[in-house]
This record gives structure tokens, sequence and C-alpha cells, in this order.
């Protein structure tokens, strides 16, 4: 029997001490082998380390890359009184915080009461917004909030790289929303950036925008999910440029990356973090109808688990569902089995291989040493996999910044 | 941060401890740092600590021989330097 705590990094620190991204510790005196972290978190917890809760479909843009398709509000999203039982629930399960995102979370009229309620119930908020509707007022509010983290995502180093992605104005929207977060005196708030092929080149900007502001990087892999299945071609990183984004990040481990580039540790060293898929086993997504997916990053009928409405709510759903014993189950390496890198990348990320159009036991659509190359060059487009939820507006339409009041 | 047997400790109250197969998870809501327990004969000796005067007499309610208590003593320093755990002095109330 052997003593063993580890420590990984959840996205530490908003407003407490800052620290480095350590790796994940175990302490582990000379005694017969036991399962590592690893394996343990393989098969899964009681409850969610984390979750991410999109809060609604509602959102004021339209990202060409936005993972759950939003835009207009889904009618069966649930209400006030269902997300405070909600919370309720993940409350008796001991879920340590939710990243609350959307859509646009702050488009709900019941944003606070819903973050202030969590926030008593030791159920801590990350939230993701695009800025849009954090003024003075909101800013200061937020501010005032224990067990709260604030992330605001751009993605582009300046307005025209920006802006190509997430829309006209958003990047002036976000930088405002930043300095009302440093004018209330927030602490470190997150700045958020999905790495793409037309900012990479700018992870020092990126750096340089945040360290103005005491505010920490986060920088998290592109998928091919939601809207993004139309986009990833020409939007995800080059080869190249992923293994100058491995270097940068090697090299800034107090950068935060929500443990999205573990297929990046087949280039050596392991990225801070568990490097696992955790999807299932030690994450999963509520979206705002209440379906529970297996990550944010799979809203599609074949990851869905079950919703917080059925009986036993969330709880049942977590701990009972097939979906998700399933993903508990122990995985073969597959077509990665006779691969030197197996254990640093674990086959890379289920969401990427998914939709477009590889199976689970294939290689991540961007390995590293490019072993997918070939099964992408043959896949059949019409069995690419197409998610039944899409919320887009119908027509691209002008995005209009900062023309509605935030709701409360 | 080294651990003295004879000092009292406790679990920082901004803590949350929840039970896992493998032992338990430790969530700091203040630092948010995230600790893992694993094994249950440490989660023991963790929830032993508020509640004893010292460290061995946590060690001995646990159940633990002294022969085992060095890579348990190892294992407090790890979750002291996170701040999970924090020295408890006699003459001070419970903290908010």
């Amino acid at each position: 029997m052997t003593v063993a705590v580890g420590s990984v990094p959840v996205e530490p620190t908003s407003r407490s001490t800052r620290r480095e991204g350590a790796p994940v510790h175990s302490v582990q005196p000379p005694a017969p082998r036991r399962s590592t972290l690893v394996e343990d978190m393989k098969r899964g917890l009681d409850a969610p380390i984390c979750l991410t809760w999109e809060l609604t479909y509602a959102c004021n843009l339209a990202c060409t890359h936005c993972l759950s398709s939003s835009g207009r509000r889904d009618p069966r999203e649930l209400d006030t009184d269902e997300c405070l039982a909600l919370i309720d629930d993940l409350e008796r399960m001991q879920v340590f915080y939710v990243n609350l995102g959307g859509g646009e979370p702050m488009l709900r009229r019941d944003f606070f009461d819903i973050v202030e309620y969590a926030t008593a119930h030791r159920v801590g908020v990350k939230f993701s917004t695009n800025g849009t509707y954090l003024d003075a007022a909101n800013a200061a509010r937020l501010a005032s909030m224990d067990y709260l983290d604030v992330q605001v995502s751009i993605d582009g180093a300046d307005a025209s790289v920006n802006d190509a992605v997430r829309g006209t104005g958003s990047f002036a929207a976000a930088r405002t929303a930043m300095e009302h977060l440093a004018n209330a005196a927030f602490g470190p708030f997150k700045i958020s950036i999905v790495a793409t092929r037309h900012n990479v080149d700018q992870l020092d900007a990126f750096k340089a925008i945040a360290d103005s502001y005491g505010a920490q990087l986060r920088i998290t892999r592109l998928r091919p999910s939601g809207r993004g299945a139309g986009t990833w071609n020409e939007l995800h990183p080059t080869a190249e440029q992923q293994r100058r984004l491995y270097d940068w990040l090697i090299d800034r481990p107090d950068v935060l990356t929500g443990d999205s580039f573990f297929h990046l540790s087949a280039f050596g060293e392991a990225l801070p973090g568990l490097n696992l898929c955790g999807a299932g086993r030690v994450v999963c997504l509520i979206d705002p109808v209440g379906d529970v997916y297996a990550c944010p990053f799979v809203i599609h009928d074949e990851f869905l688990a079950g919703n917080v409405r059925g009986p036993g709510g969330f709880a049942a759903v977590w701990r009972e569902s097939d979906l998700f014993r399933e993903l508990r189950e122990p995985t073969s390496a597959g077509a990665c089995a006779s691969c030197g890198s197996y254990d640093a990348c674990q086959g890379g990320c289920m969401a990427s291989k998914f939709f477009v159009g590889l199976d689970r036991s294939d290689p991540d659509p961007e390995c590293v040493h490019g072993h997918a190359e070939g099964l992408l060059a043959t896949v059949d487009p019409s069995k690419v996999p197409v998610s039944g939820v899409d919320h887009s507006r119908p027509a691209a339409v002008a995005v209009s910044i900062g023309s509605a009041p935030p709701n409360r | 941060m080294s651990i003295l047997l004879d000092d009292a400790y406790e679990l920082h109250p901004q803590v949350s401890l929840r039970d896992e197969p493998f032992g338990a998870l430790a969530y700091h809501f203040g630092n948010r740092r995230l600790s893992f327990l694993r094994s249950h004969e440490m989660v023991r000796v963790v929830t032993e600590l508020a509640d004893s005067p010292d460290v061995t007499t946590a060690f001995d309610r646990a159940g633990i021989e002294t022969a085992r208590r060095p890579s348990f003593v190892r294992a407090l320093e790890r979750l002291a330097a996170g701040d999970m755990i924090r020295p408890r002095r006699a003459d001070t109330a419970e903290p908010a």
C-alpha cells in the first residue's frame, strides 16, 4: 500500500495566488505497483471534477468556428427554477465548479441569479463571455463575488484577425470588457483564445495583451465541432504551426490550455495537465435544454448520455448512462498501437476524430506524426457525421455590438 | 513546508473533500487547486487531523503503523504546500 497525493492544474487561480501549471504529482514510495492517476481517471469519477454548462444557445455573435452552432435561443431551455435545482444537484454531488458558457451566457435575464446561487452553494463558477454585455456596472458586480472566474474570448490579437472569425466589432467589444474588468479591479481574469492558422503567429501579442491587464492567457484547441465542422479545414493550425505552438507552450507553463492540446504531447515532453480525454470520465457538457453530452465538443446524438430533466436528474445520467459507462471502459490503442507516442497522446481527441469522419480508434486528425493524413484523404465526405443540433441564425446577419442592454 | 508530528493541523476551511473509488478529491475554492488523495488511509489521516491534538494521534486513529508513517508525512507536506491543510492553533477560534 502506498500513499499518493496528486495535484494537477485545473485552470487555476484567477483571483488568488498565481501559480505555474504543475504537472501531475504523486508521492509513491517503493511498494507494489498500484494504478496510476491517469488509470484512476479513465475509470471515471463519482461526479465530474468540473463540467461545462452552456446556459443558452442565444448569441449576439456568429463565430465561424462556434462549437455549439449558437445563435438563436431554444424555447426548451432550462428555466430559472430548473437551473437552480440543477445547482442543488451539483452541490450534492460536490461538483467543485462549472464552466458556464453558451451562446452568450450574459444574454440570459437570470444570469446573475444563476451565478450567485451557484457560488453561494459551493459550486464555483468560471464563465466565458464575448464581453459585449460586460459593462462597468456588471464588471463591478462580478468583481465583488467570490468563487468566480471570468474569461473573455478573442481569436485574434487585432481586429482584423479576430473579426474575420468572430464578426465585425467583436474585438473592440472584448477589449472594452477587459478594460471594465481591469478598472473594477476584478483581478487576474482570463483571456481565452482558440488557436487557429491565422492567430498562431500572434501568440506573443496575445501574451502582451494579457500581461497588460495582469490577466491570464488561456489557449485552447480548435475542434471541427458545430460550425467549426465547416471551417476547420481552413482554420486549423498547419503541422509546422503545431510544432511552434507546442514549443511556445512548453516554454510558458503559466499559460492555461484546458488540457486541450494533449495530442501535442507526442512531440516529446508532456504539456502540463492530465493528458487524457476526460469525456464522460472527469468532464461532460450540459447543454441549454438539459441534454448531457460527453464533452463540449461532441454535441451529436452519438454522444448524448441523457437529460437532466429525466428521472434521477443529472446524477443518474452521470453514474448510470450506458454511454458514460462505455467511455470508462478500457480502450484499445487501435491504429495507434504500434506508435511509440501513444502513451503520450492517448490517440488524441475523440471529438476531432468523429467530426472529420474518423473512427475512435484512428489517429487524431492533427496527429503530429502525420499518421492520420492517409485516412483523411480517403474519408467519404457523405459519411462525415453532421450534428442535428444547430441554432445558427438563418442567414449571415450583420452582427450588432453593444446595442442591447445587459440583461439581469 | 515540513510537517511537525507534535503539531495540530486541519483541512483548510475552503477545501472540500469528495470521496472517490480511489480515495478522495480535494478542491480548494480559494486557490483553485485540485489534489488527489489516492488511498483511503490517506483520506482517514486527513479527516482525523481536525480532531486530533497532533499528527501522531491522527496516524494512530487512522491505524497507520509507525514504519509506514514517513510516506504519509511526505504526502501531508505536499498537501500543506498547496494550502490544503494548515497548522491549527488551539487558541484561535475556527475562522469562517
